[in-house]
């Protein structure tokens, strides 16, 4: 459990590091991370990614609120259709194997990692 | 806006919700664009709007997946808390390492995290691997008190 805290630092610094680099990915981060140094279950490694990228998002958010840059209104035009989405995301991946949701992740990794080679 | 806008809107909003639903990510790879091309946002703009919107979809995932019982909160939290230590550390980055380096390097790391995810639980062939599949319940050694 002593190892634990700074192994999470890690994964924070890692996520952040990204998210702050390229505006998006901290979760293409923070999943593996979670699953292979944890051994958490892709679904428990999914969904605390979620928890966390609150967190970050709203730390995010403030700061940008600060600056005058947020447009409730434009963020809602994408969040009432996105709650919807995650709502029909997560009882999605209640169905299916811890396999078929790895492999749905590993082509979002190659995905994401064509488009910064690209 | 016109109907065109509204229906580009609702897909790319449900699509990036549900990709966050499905895979844990927050969904502005999806957001972002779509408030760029259908709301005239500029990218800073976009940006920033999705923020808010990533709050209120991630919220609403993590109540679900906590009702699931696949939420470990504590981690969550503790990652979130400490994610600004990675903002600095990335802009540092930003400043000792050309772009393209840095692209390269990520891309490098989601590879590797690519193989290790196929390797550990795409094709892994083992008596515990077996007893997960029946039960649905994978194998946890890590798991805290």
């Amino acid at each position: 459990m002593s190892a634990r805290l700074p192994r999470l630092g890690v994964i924070a610094t890692a996520a952040g590091a990204f998210a702050g680099l390229f505006g998006v990915g901290g979760g293409t981060i923070m999943v593996p991370l979670l699953v292979l140094w944890f051994g958490y279950s892709q679904r428990e490694a999914t969904a605390t990614s979620l928890a966390a990228i609150a967190v970050i998002g709203s730390l995010g958010a403030a700061a940008q609120a600060a600056y005058g840059n947020v447009d409730v209104w434009h963020a809602l035009l994408v969040a009432v259709p996105g709650m919807a989405g995650v709502l029909a995301g997560t009882a999605v991946q209640q169905r299916l194997s811890e396999r078929a949701v790895a492999v749905a992740f590993i082509v979002l990794l190659l995905g994401s990692a064509a488009v910064l080679i690209l | 806006m016109t109907a065109l806008d509204w229906i580009g809107l609702l897909a790319l909003g449900f699509a990036g919700g549900m990709t966050g639903g499905l895979l844990g990510v927050g969904g502005a790879i999806l957001f972002v664009p779509a408030l760029v091309v259908f709301a005239d946002e500029s990218q800073l703009g976009a940006e920033a709007s999705s923020l808010l919107a990533i709050v209120l979809v991630s919220v609403v995932g993590t109540w679900r997946q906590r009702v699931y019982g696949n939420v470990r909160l504590g981690d969550g939290l503790v990652i979130g808390l400490l994610s600004p230590l990675g903002v600095l550390a990335g802009v540092a980055l930003a400043n000792a390492v050309s772009e393209r380096a840095l692209e390269l390097s990520f891309a490098a790391v989601q590879l590797y995290f690519a193989g290790q995810l196929a390797r550990k639980v795409v094709f892994r062939r083992n008596a515990r691997s077996a007893s997960f599949q029946r039960s649905g319940d994978p194998p946890n050694p890590d798991r805290g008190p």
